[in-house]
């Protein structure tokens, strides 16, 4: 009879080792981070936090219904400030998109790296943050929130329509070069086709999450409905901040169910 | 011999209807002319910024990291210790609300509950429950700690819940038919098959917060982004350029290395 | 008409896809290219139209030079040359009609091709086209609509929009089934026929080619090694093209298939009686 061993591991030793290494790394990484942010926190804010959740929470409700016919004009200046901005970001985006795609790029070494960076660039910072640069430089007002949601929203669709410029049927490409097409009939013919569909579903998509950006940058004074959150809760009118967060949720999730049937449609 | 028709025109892809094409174009015409009309441009205060724009513009492009590196390197600290704890503990949070959220693996009412959780956590704009966090615990990265880590669970949780929804049902028959207990199911049939996407989603993450919480400073919850108001506030061009690349720099960063890792896990 | 001396094409890794490559086709001429996959059949049609570049030889056709030209002469000289695909290429989000006048692009400008107006000869020559490959009723269809033999023929009518004094004929029928593979291929011999068009058909079907072409170039590694009428193409010839093996094979599935058609017409007929 064979002798088959009595006991069985699912890793071997070593690996056992590694992973427990890793977790032990991970942990004193997040003592020590922990210790860090933690410094200067004064606690006695942190035990009081119940209490004072529990005052502002009795004075949020009920909700100042009233309240919401000053919100009209701010809610058309959001729905404004992520449409205009939508607009005027992908005006932007596309032609970046185009020098960023490794296929369309028409000097790759010099195109594709600075179509690279604005994307980035635009990617990295929030459209909060350049409200805030943009209502410095021009001054708060509709203005700087639409050309914040513009700046963000570039890197948000350059990167996604490249990838998708990037992923065009190269078969379709040869077919209409050889047809002795030129460079910009060989785009309108053979690229720009098979990009459509993913070009509105994803300006469709940047569209509702500007809806939802929109309607905050009004805290860096750059218009809309924010404006009047920020108003509110310098004045501790916690009851208008209550009514503003319901139209914002409603505005959001009725945009997002916009933006999901029309997507739906177009695939 | 037959003549072929000399005019051809494409035909219309998706309103095939003129009336409704006629209607839509005359629609998005005027929408335009009154979203436009509402745009009250101050052109002296623009013409008064334009000089400050480009004052903005060779800070960004001649930054000043020195000046003002005390409270830079402060600032950064503070988001990057946030970024992490609040990830780790948002993650930590995050599976046990996910495994809840999965239709196929939990009781009718422990569902409504995690997806109530994931839809409020999701609906709130990360700035306006930091500004809820700030005046309840007070300024610093504590109450930027707890936005972010309230951000994740909504993240995490819907798309953790979606992968088990999506798990391949016959392995969890199989472990299921060997009569083993919720927990040994968990354990042998779910893990396995979620654990590269957790891991990948958790690195994903870390690089949303790291952005998130250059953000969250603005109403108090500290990091680089109460830096980064500051010196704006100040007018301190040269010092917000410093700051704006190097966040667009730990972006880039992160980003790589997050992509990096998630293939050498995979 | 079509003048190939020495042509070379050595690809940056380092493989010599086409040594030394010579033959002339005159006018009107079918010519089958048949070898192993890997023989440098696709990159020899590709380096003719300049998809692409060969590395050494001359290509000229109808006295002209094709290689070493401006990129302002190389479209002139590619509408000159209309090319089928193998898995047909049409542009699946237009038209059937906008996809046959992509065939005349290099005639238009890039304003009248933007906003789609064409000439009214070109539309007219495009109808005509779509009715001689018996799509007229599809004009307005989406390409991707059409099953596989139909938009094979729409590949057609898009080479043949170009006016082409070449076709150049890239596996067409390598993602049809049997029988729409013949009734392709007796399609394309027709219009070759009648327009006096040379064509270079590049297929991996031995006997389809043997039943349809009027001659016949077998490439081995990028060389020619066989050159003449389908008849001469005996089992030897074969095999120093393909190697003894997978000629057999190929010979047996062909077998097949034209038995299972025979049987399926023998039924239709049964059906129909």
């Amino acid at each position: 009879m064979t002798d088959f061993p009595d006991h069985w591991q699912h890793r071997t030793p070593r690996v056992r080792l590694a992973i427990w290494f890793g977790w032990l790394c991970l942990v004193a990484l997040f003592v020590w981070c922990w210790e860090l942010m933690t410094a200067r926190t004064i606690w006695s804010f942190v035990w009081d936090a119940p209490t004072q959740a529990a005052d502002i929470g009795s004075r949020m409700f009920p909700p100042r219904w009233t309240y919401v016919e000053n919100l009209l004009v701010p809610l058309w200046d959001t729905l404004n400030m992520a449409t205009l901005g939508t607009i005027l970001g992908v005006i932007l985006a596309v032609p970046i998109a185009f020098l960023a795609a490794r296929n369309t790029s028409p000097f790759p070494l010099v195109t594709r790296p600075v179509a690279l960076f604005i994307i980035v660039a635009s990617r990295s910072i929030n459209s909060l943050i350049w409200a805030l640069l943009l209502v410095a430089v021009l001054g708060p007002g509709l203005l700087a929130g639409i050309l914040a949601i513009a700046l963000r929203s570039i890197g948000f669709i350059g990167k996604l329509l490249y990838e998708a410029i990037e992923e065009t049927d190269i078969r379709q490409v040869e077919a209409i070069t050889a047809t002795g097409a030129s460079g910009s009939q060989v785009l309108t013919y053979a690229i720009v086709p098979q990009v459509l569909p993913a070009f509105w579903g994803i300006t469709v998509f940047r569209w509702d999450i500007n809806i939802r950006e929109s309607s905050i940058l009004g805290l860096v004074g750059a218009g809309g409905l924010g404006l009047n959150l920020q108003a509110s809760i310098s004045t501790l009118a916690w009851p208008q901040v209550t009514m503003i967060m319901i139209v914002i949720l409603a505005t959001v999730v009725l945009s997002e169910w916009v933006s999901a049937k029309v997507r739906q449609a177009i695939i | 011999m037959t003549s072929y028709p000399t005019t051809w025109r494409r035909p219309p892809q998706i309103f095939t209807d003129r009336r409704w094409r006629i209607a839509l174009q005359i629609g998005a015409l005027v929408y335009l002319v009154f979203a436009l009309g509402t745009l009250d441009v101050n052109w002296a205060r623009i013409a008064d910024g334009a000089e400050r724009g480009l004052r903005f513009v060779a800070g960004f492009l001649q930054p000043d990291f020195t000046s003002r590196w005390r409270d830079i390197s402060i600032g950064l600290v503070e988001s990057l210790t946030m970024t992490l704890t609040a990830t780790v503990v948002g993650v930590a949070i995050s599976v046990p609300i996910g495994i809840g959220a999965a239709r196929n693996i939990t009781p009718r009412w422990v569902y409504m509950v995690c997806r109530s959780i994931i839809a409020v956590s999701r609906s709130l704009q990360e700035i306006i429950v930091a500004i809820f966090f700030v005046a309840m615990f007070g300024f610093g990265p504590f109450a930027g700690f707890l936005t972010l880590v309230f951000g994740t669970i909504g993240f995490l949780s819907k798309l953790l819940a979606e992968d088990i929804e999506d798990i391949d049902e016959s392995q969890a028959e199989a472990v299921r038919s060997t009569g083993a207990s919720w927990l040994q199911l968990i354990n042998y049939a779910i893990q396995p098959q979620v654990m590269p996407r957790l891991i990948g989603l958790s690195l994903y993450r870390l690089d949303i917060n790291f952005r998130e919480s250059a953000v969250i400073g603005i109403v108090g919850a500290g990091g680089i982004g109460a830096t980064l108001n500051t010196a704006i506030d100040r007018y301190e061009y040269d010092s917000a350029g410093a700051i704006l690349l190097i966040i667009i720099g730990l972006v880039l960063v992160a980003e790589y290395s997050s992509s990096y890792l998630r293939k050498f896990l995979q | 008409m079509l003048e190939l001396t020495s042509l070379t094409k050595v690809y940056k890794t380092g493989d010599k896809a086409l040594n030394d490559v010579s033959f002339t086709v005159p006018k009107g001429q079918i010519v089958g290219l048949i070898g192993p996959s890997g023989a440098g059949k696709s990159t020899l049609i590709r380096c003719i139209n300049r998809l692409v570049e060969p590395t050494s030889g001359s290509i000229k056709l109808g006295g002209r030079e094709l290689t070493r030209l401006s990129s302002g002469e190389l479209r002139a000289q590619r509408r000159r040359i209309g090319m089928i695909f193998q898995e047909f290429a049409l542009v699946e989000r237009l038209t059937v009609m906008e996809n046959v006048l992509s065939g005349r692009l290099g005639y238009v400008s890039f304003w009248q091709s933007l906003t789609r107006r064409f000439p009214p000869a070109d539309i007219q020559r495009a109808y005509r086209l779509l009715d001689r490959v018996g799509l007229m009723s599809h004009a307005d269809k989406r390409a991707d609509a059409l099953s596989g033999g139909q938009r094979q023929r729409v590949g057609i009518a898009r080479a043949l929009a170009q006016e082409p004094e070449l076709l150049l004929v890239d596996e067409p029928t390598a993602s049809l089934d049997p029988k729409t593979s013949r009734q392709i291929m007796r399609l394309l011999v027709e219009i070759c026929a009648e327009d006096g068009l040379p064509a270079i058909v590049n297929i991996h079907d031995v006997p389809l080619a043997q039943q349809f072409m009027q001659r016949i170039i077998g490439l081995q590694s990028g060389r020619v090694v066989f050159d003449g009428p389908p008849e001469a193409l005996t089992t030897e010839a074969l095999t120093t093209i393909y190697g003894a093996e997978d000629w057999n094979a190929m010979k047996n599935d062909a077998a097949e298939d034209v038995a299972a058609e025979a049987d399926a017409v023998r039924r239709m007929a049964a059906i129909s009686a």
